[in-house]
């Protein structure tokens, strides 16, 4: 193994402390130990360009600059949005088109009723009948476009929960559910919310998704049995 | 003459039905996708079909092409329906061979205009 030999301001005070112990007359004490290794220090100063010390400045203040938008992401706690928000709003936009659709048929078939009934009524009826249900047919058209339309919306949404996925991964654990969530932070900024700072709660949530709420028959069962 | 209405979404297959029967097309059948249109088209015989663009797992521009490289229904009309009217779309179902093109929503009367365009009645 070759003999350790070192460098720079290395060489320097091992050659400060060799001369020390040959000119000492007892082992160094630990106080002139340190006087020799801060007088090297010292020294070293002058090894430090400008240029040096400017990308230390340059990348401490990046370092701090990452730090903070670490915080500031942390903040909005992108988890939350991934694993609630972003979820919440396409199960609620899928349950809009589903309505929608269950609506389109409903009126389809009133449609098919009157057009029935367009045949056994004298004919100048009849015909303003068939004209007033191919309106409501064409119409209806609504639905596969606005369905289309939602459907986009959904896939922006997944996009952007896809970005969100790769910013978590990317910052690390202290960007994901560390951070306080939004959604149960007070909000009572909006009018008529409800106690507990939900700024919808005056809305009573909207309509629930199929299979999350009771529906009409049974709330009837229910406030039957309070009789 | 039979007509094939192909759509993935129930809903409009039964609007676009519904108003075929109110313009005077009442022998209409129905396909759920393309690959469904195509096994149609070959027990029996469409005077046209009218497809939607967005299906999956086979596109209304794929069923067009399929429909256009088969020598036995080659023949066929076929108009195009889609709620997507871009340029490149329109160019690129004419150069697959698409008699017409219409775009969602549209009414009775467009339906009417575009199939006699297309039939030439």
């Amino acid at each position: 193994m070759a003999p350790f030999a070192p460098t720079g301001p290395d060489k320097q005070l091992w050659q400060r402390l060799d001369r020390a112990h040959t000119e000492a007359t007892t082992p160094l004490a630990r106080d002139e130990v340190a006087a020799i290794v801060h007088e090297i220090i010292a020294n070293m100063a002058g090894d430090v360009s400008a240029t040096d010390l400017k990308l230390y400045n340059e990348l401490e203040a990046l370092a701090r600059y990452i730090q903070h938008a670490k915080a500031e992401i942390a903040a909005i706690n992108p988890d939350d949005i991934r694993s609630n928000h972003i979820p919440t709003a396409t199960d609620e936009l899928d349950a809009v088109v589903g309505a929608t659709e269950k609506a389109t048929n409903t009126i389809m078939d009133g449609c098919d009723v009157i057009g029935g009934l367009a045949a056994q009524v004298p004919p100048e009826i009849g015909q303003k009948l068939t004209e007033v249900v191919t309106g409501i047919y064409e119409a209806c058209n609504f639905q596969d476009v606005t369905g289309q339309r939602i459907t986009k919306v959904v896939r922006a949404l997944k996009h952007i929960e896809s970005k969100i996925d790769a910013l978590v991964v990317a910052f690390g654990e202290q960007v994901g559910a560390s951070a306080p969530t939004p959604s149960t932070q007070p909000l009572a900024a909006a009018p008529g919310a409800a106690a507990g700072g939900d700024p919808d709660g005056y809305l009573l949530h909207g309509p629930s998704l199929p299979g999350q709420a009771i529906d009409q028959d049974e709330i009837d069962r229910l406030l039957a049995s309070f009789d | 003459m039979k007509i094939l209405v192909v759509d993935d979404y129930a809903t409009m297959r039964r609007i676009v039905r519904n108003l075929l029967s109110q313009i005077g097309y009442t022998d209409v059948d129905e396909a759920g996708d393309g690959v469904t249109a195509l096994q149609k088209m070959r027990e029996a015989k469409y005077g046209l079909v009218i497809s939607d663009w967005n299906m999956e797992p086979m596109t209304g521009l794929q069923l067009l092409k399929e429909i256009r490289a088969d020598v036995k229904l080659n023949a066929t009309p076929f108009i195009m329906v889609t709620a997507e009217s871009k340029t490149e779309n329109v160019i690129a179902a004419k150069q697959a061979g698409v008699n017409n093109y219409i775009v969602k929503p549209f009414n009775a009367e467009t339906l009417k205009m575009k199939i006699h365009a297309v039939l030439g009645g």
